[in-house]
């Protein structure tokens, strides 16, 4: 009778245990689903009717032993990739997954070239502000003047 | 002068995109089922539970299936095109009772007309999924090969009907 007892409810705990298993494992599912109706929700968080057919559905799938990959096609084919809060990487997708990529590299373009045109700019200046007509005088030119003003003191 | 081209030519460009984002309807969802052939069904009769209607009875001509429900505004917006086209006798229309309750449908049905030349029900809603169905009502276009060929979501409007679903049903006769 004991014997028989703790069977049973080692029978139960592991249905309890496999139930709470398929829960997480569905949440999780759900949570990268959209819903159709309320289309800013996952399936997991939204009330709609439609919503709750759908968790009834993805339920009945994973139970009849489908694969969450598996689950996601039932519902891609009837729905569409707009089902899927994590969209495929594909010709129609490539400017949702890649143009923030283009935007931030012209980004980058943009600002190098200003970049180097203002420092183009501000040594422009600095030639016009400091260097002598007819170029900079050599390191022999400068010593031989230095020595010019030392022989020959202007006072 | 050329900074200021290069500046007004990077705001139109943004303002046309923003123009066409405006343009989008983010409630209507392209269905994956258009060109692929209609899920099978085989319901019951909202008139005559004893017999059943499918999709293979529908085979060889161009027909409408209109998801409805008499628990669904907007389904009574575009009633009187239904009831309308009905008249014209152009295409047979079958009705998804979607998600409804018999007698509520039925009675809908006797206050505002019965267009459709049979309604099924889809107590559960389970061949609306099939159907892709999310936002009652939807009508769909089948062609003579039981391939989709267009999805109206939401109510039927006279400028749809007049302009892409019965031209479209009219070549598909014809073919």
């Amino acid at each position: 009778m004991k014997r028989l007892f703790a069977a049973v409810l080692l029978a139960v705990a592991s249905n309890v245990i496999a139930d709470a298993a398929l829960d997480a494992r569905l949440r999780k599912l759900e949570e990268e689903l959209r819903c159709l109706v309320c289309q800013n929700q996952s399936l997991a968080d939204s009330n709609a009717g439609l919503a709750d057919d759908l968790r009834r559905e993805v339920r009945a799938l994973a139970v009849a032993g489908k694969s969450d990959e598996e689950i996601k096609q039932f519902l891609v084919a009837r729905y569409g990739d707009f089902v899927l809060y994590n969209p495929p990487v594909k010709s129609t997708t490539w400017l949702l997954w890649f143009g923030p990529f283009v935007l931030l590299a012209g980004g980058a373009v943009v600002w190098w070239a200003v970049g180097r045109r203002r420092s183009r700019k501000r040594s422009d200046d600095d030639d016009d502000d400091f260097r002598p007509p007819g170029g900079a005088p050599t390191p022999e030119q400068a010593v031989e003047k230095a020595r010019e003003l030392l022989d020959n003191p202007l006072d | 002068m050329k900074r200021l081209v290069w500046t007004l030519g990077l705001f139109v460009a943004l303002l046309a995109l923003l123009a066409i984002g405006l343009q989008l309807n983010p409630r209507e969802v392209p269905s994956p089922l258009i060109g692929k052939p209609a899920p099978a069904f085989e319901l019951v009769q909202l008139h005559k539970p004893g017999q059943k209607l499918g999709t293979a009875d529908m085979k060889g001509q161009v027909w409408l299936l209109n998801v409805w429900a008499s628990w669904c505004v907007s389904c009574r917006v575009e009633h009187p095109l239904l009831v309308e086209l009905a008249k014209a006798n152009v295409v047979p229309v079958i009705g998804l009772n979607y998600k409804d309750k018999n007698e509520a449908g039925l009675a809908w049905l006797a206050q505002n007309g019965d267009p459709y030349r049979l309604s099924v029900v889809d107590a559960d809603g389970r061949v609306g999924i099939d159907w892709g169905v999310y936002g009652v009502p939807e009508t769909f276009v089948v062609d003579k090969a039981g391939m989709i060929r267009y999805k109206q979501i939401g109510p039927l409007t006279a400028e749809a009907l007049q302009q892409k679903i019965l031209p479209l049903v009219r070549s598909l006769q014809q073919s």
